[in-house]
């Protein structure tokens, strides 16, 4: 008896194994027809999901926008949670084929882990989540404020920095978890709470009263955050540097998910080159001519991805700030196609 | 001859019956007595009304959040997330599935306690697991198939701690019996393999399932994450299954193991006939202890990304129109939790009295 359910467990087992050829990954994806995007498991505004079970995010945008470009149809992407700690792995073992989880660019992962960051899709960094009452509107008036701050993380480091630089003091309130800090800050034990600014605007939310406080404008810190791909596989790092050029690029030119079609008949040589009408720059990456079309029309440009998701026409209404185009005062920028 | 007429009981004095006498006798016997029955009666005081008052009477039970006006619980965000926190990513039109599937459970375990032919119960339990795979991840048959990255919720959680139960108790048998066997290989083995387990958290089995394994096959066979999280768990299980499984051998007397070989049966045969079933039946309130800690072990699922109920508070809670209902949400799957680990240990109550031979 035994020995039949040892078999027919081995069975099903087998038949859960998929298997995957060590072609490059462009071919594979093509090839399997579906992308494997590996995303967090839980961050508002980045890759969570809604009520349907969806996901939903500016991350988890730009993974459609990776499938749109390859594939030609945004609903091929596999979604694969990761926890912070397994996430580069899966990239390296060939799990997921990019990862996009509001991963920061730095140096030691870049050179020591066998991976390649792409780009940026957002220019994230600490920031300053404060009681209204404080009536003050920058960070540089912070001097004897009082901090709810978790123990021993970066950020604490960062804001000990940040006042040493500015010649500030402040008084400190420590805790053990993120969620107590949190707690401290909505029970009025402290006037500010320290963290990165795209999470102060979650933050915020969560406040019985969001309106009693407010995030300054200031940013203390660099945190890039990109898509990451296998180093070595320079086919592939270009098809998602080049995904993400285009949805900036399109942005920049001004076309938008409503307006594509109409831009397929415009005279600007920018445009054509980008949507395919002219130019190969689609063929040189190895996709379809129509690749930015396709990711424009099913999923939109950066600022149509940014507005739906963090930006002002979601509930966290995170101001746009760095992640502005170049020619607006941020710092996105992207490389010219042609 | 006196006639003696029978007479009526009297009924006890009054300090002695009544609600008077029960609060004396038990609550208020003494001074200290009193004392920390006044202190437990104000502690219920303070707390149960609040807490009653928040789950229920100043619950939001319906409506959206703009509805919510009172200080209670909001469970509307329960009523909202219901479906990912009992099916995770499930497609909607296929929720049918794993719910046959809970329905087949309760006819299997109806089937196997009333049905007397032994072989028809065989047939049952071989087809149980391999039925219930294939509605679940379909594949066969013309049923779509569900990849493990998208089941979550209540469901995930049961299947994992159902497959830890039902594979890890063969397993576990059979090293509770090699570590008891004379041959020196299979001895140095399966003590091995068990104290090695034992030695290692659960966390670290599962991080190097998740996070370490992969690199073994790098380029090649990429197998499946909830695969290799089963095969952990089943393991670790095992590992504790066979501990709990030597405790009934060794409490077995010796007579019965030599009764057994003088009767001329094999090795097998006595152990089959004679000796686990009394060892496992002695073993079933520790089993079970152990099946209720590995439910709630699987939990820890959680930190290599796949969503089980408890991962899907923080989840459902990164949903940015629903932020800052953890406690709603913690609550919840505490009260799943209890259900479920409440009614395995009533379960494992009845089987101990099914089994329960001897003369007492």
């Amino acid at each position: 008896m035994n020995r039949t359910k040892i078999a027919l467990s081995l069975t099903a087992a087998l038949a859960l194994i998929p298997m995957t050829s060590s072609a490059g990954t462009l071919e594979n994806v093509v090839k399997k027809g579906e992308l494997n995007c590996g995303v967090s498991t839980g961050i508002p505004g980045f890759s969570a999901t809604n009520s349907k079970g969806v996901w939903e995010g500016i991350d988890v945008d730009f993974c459609k926008a990776i499938a749109s470009a390859v594939l030609g149809n945004a609903d091929k992407v596999k979604y694969i949670p990761l926890t912070a700690k397994e996430r580069f792995t899966a990239l390296q073992s060939g799990e997921i084929d990019v990862l996009v989880r509001s991963s920061t660019w730095t140096s030691s992962r870049d050179t020591s882990l066998g991976l390649n960051f792409a780009g940026v899709n957002y220019y994230d960094g600490q920031g300053f989540l404060i009681n209204k009452k404080l009536g003050i509107s920058s960070a540089k008036e912070l001097d004897g404020a009082t901090f709810c701050i978790q123990a021993g993380t970066t950020t604490e480091l960062n804001l000990t920095d940040y006042f040493k630089s500015q010649k500030m003091e402040y008084k400190a309130v420590t805790y053990d978890t993120s969620g107590q800090t949190i707690d401290g800050f909505k029970k009025g034990r402290c006037d500010a709470v320290t963290s990165d600014a795209s999470q102060l605007y979650g933050l915020r939310l969560k406040m019985d009263d969001p309106n009693s406080v407010m995030v300054l404008p200031e940013i203390i810190s660099k945190e890039p955050l990109g898509p990451v791909v296998r180093q070595g596989d320079d086919d592939w790092f270009n098809v998602v540097r080049w995904s993400l050029f285009a949805v900036l690029e399109a942005e920049e030119l001004g076309i938008t998910m409503a307006n594509v079609d109409a831009q397929m008949k415009s005279d600007n040589p920018s445009v054509k080159r980008l949507l395919g009408t002219s130019g190969d720059a689609g063929a040189s990456l190895g996709l379809d001519a129509k690749w930015a079309y396709n990711m424009i029309k099913q999923v939109g440009n950066y600022g149509e991805m940014f507005d739906r998701n963090v930006g002002k026409d979601s509930p966290l209404n995170i101001d746009r700030g760095l992640n502005k185009l170049w020619n607006q005062g941020g710092l996105m920028y992207p490389m010219p196609i042609r | 001859m006196a006639i003696y007429d029978i007479k009526e009981a009297k009924p006890a004095p009054i300090n002695n019956r009544g609600l008077v006498f029960w609060l004396r006798k038990n609550l208020f016997s003494d001074i200290k007595n009193s004392l920390l029955s006044l202190f437990c009666i104000y502690f219920l005081f303070i707390t149960v009304p609040p807490a009653l008052d928040w789950l229920i009477f100043s619950a939001t039970w319906s409506g959206s959040q703009e509805d919510i006006v009172k200080d209670g619980a909001r469970w509307i965000f329960i009523i909202e997330k219901f479906d990912q926190f009992i099916y995770g990513f499930y497609p909607e039109n296929l929720h049918w599935r794993p719910l046959f599937v809970a329905a087949l459970t309760v006819a299997f375990v109806a089937s196997v306690k009333l049905l007397n032919n032994i072989k028809l119960k065989i047939v049952i339990i071989l087809l149980y697991p391999f039925v219930s795979i294939v509605f679940i991840h379909g594949g066969l048959f013309g049923l779509e198939t569900v990849e493990t990255n998208k089941w979550g919720g209540l469901m995930l959680t049961v299947i994992v701690a159902a497959v830890g139960i039902i594979a890890s108790f063969p397993i576990g048998i059979l090293l509770a019996l090699g570590r008891q066997s004379n041959m020196p290989i299979v001895k140095t083995l399966c003590v091995g393999f068990i104290e090695f387990v034992r030695g290692v958290p659960l966390i670290t089995i599962l991080f190097m399932a998740s996070v370490v394994l992969p690199l073994f096959f790098h380029d090649g066979i990429d197998f499946d994450k909830l695969l290799r999280a089963l095969i952990g768990i089943t393991l670790f299980q095992a590992a504790y299954i066979a501990e709990v499984v030597r405790g009934g051998l060794q409490a077995i007397p010796k007579g019965q193991y030599e009764a057994s070989e003088s009767l001329g049966l094999s090795y097998w045969q006595g152990m089959i006939l004679i000796i686990l079933p009394q060892a496992l039946k002695i073993s079933i309130p520790n089993l079970v202890g152990s099946f209720i800690s590995l439910f709630k072990d699987t939990t820890l699922v959680l930190i290599i990304g796949l969503f089980d109920i408890l991962a899907m508070v923080t989840l459902t809670n990164s949903d940015s129109n629903w932020l800052g209902y953890e406690v709603e949400g913690y609550v919840f799957v505490t009260f799943i939790y209890w259900i479920f680990c409440f009614s395995m240990s009533q379960y494992s109550k009845s089987v101990e009295r099914r089994f329960n031979t001897e003369l007492k």
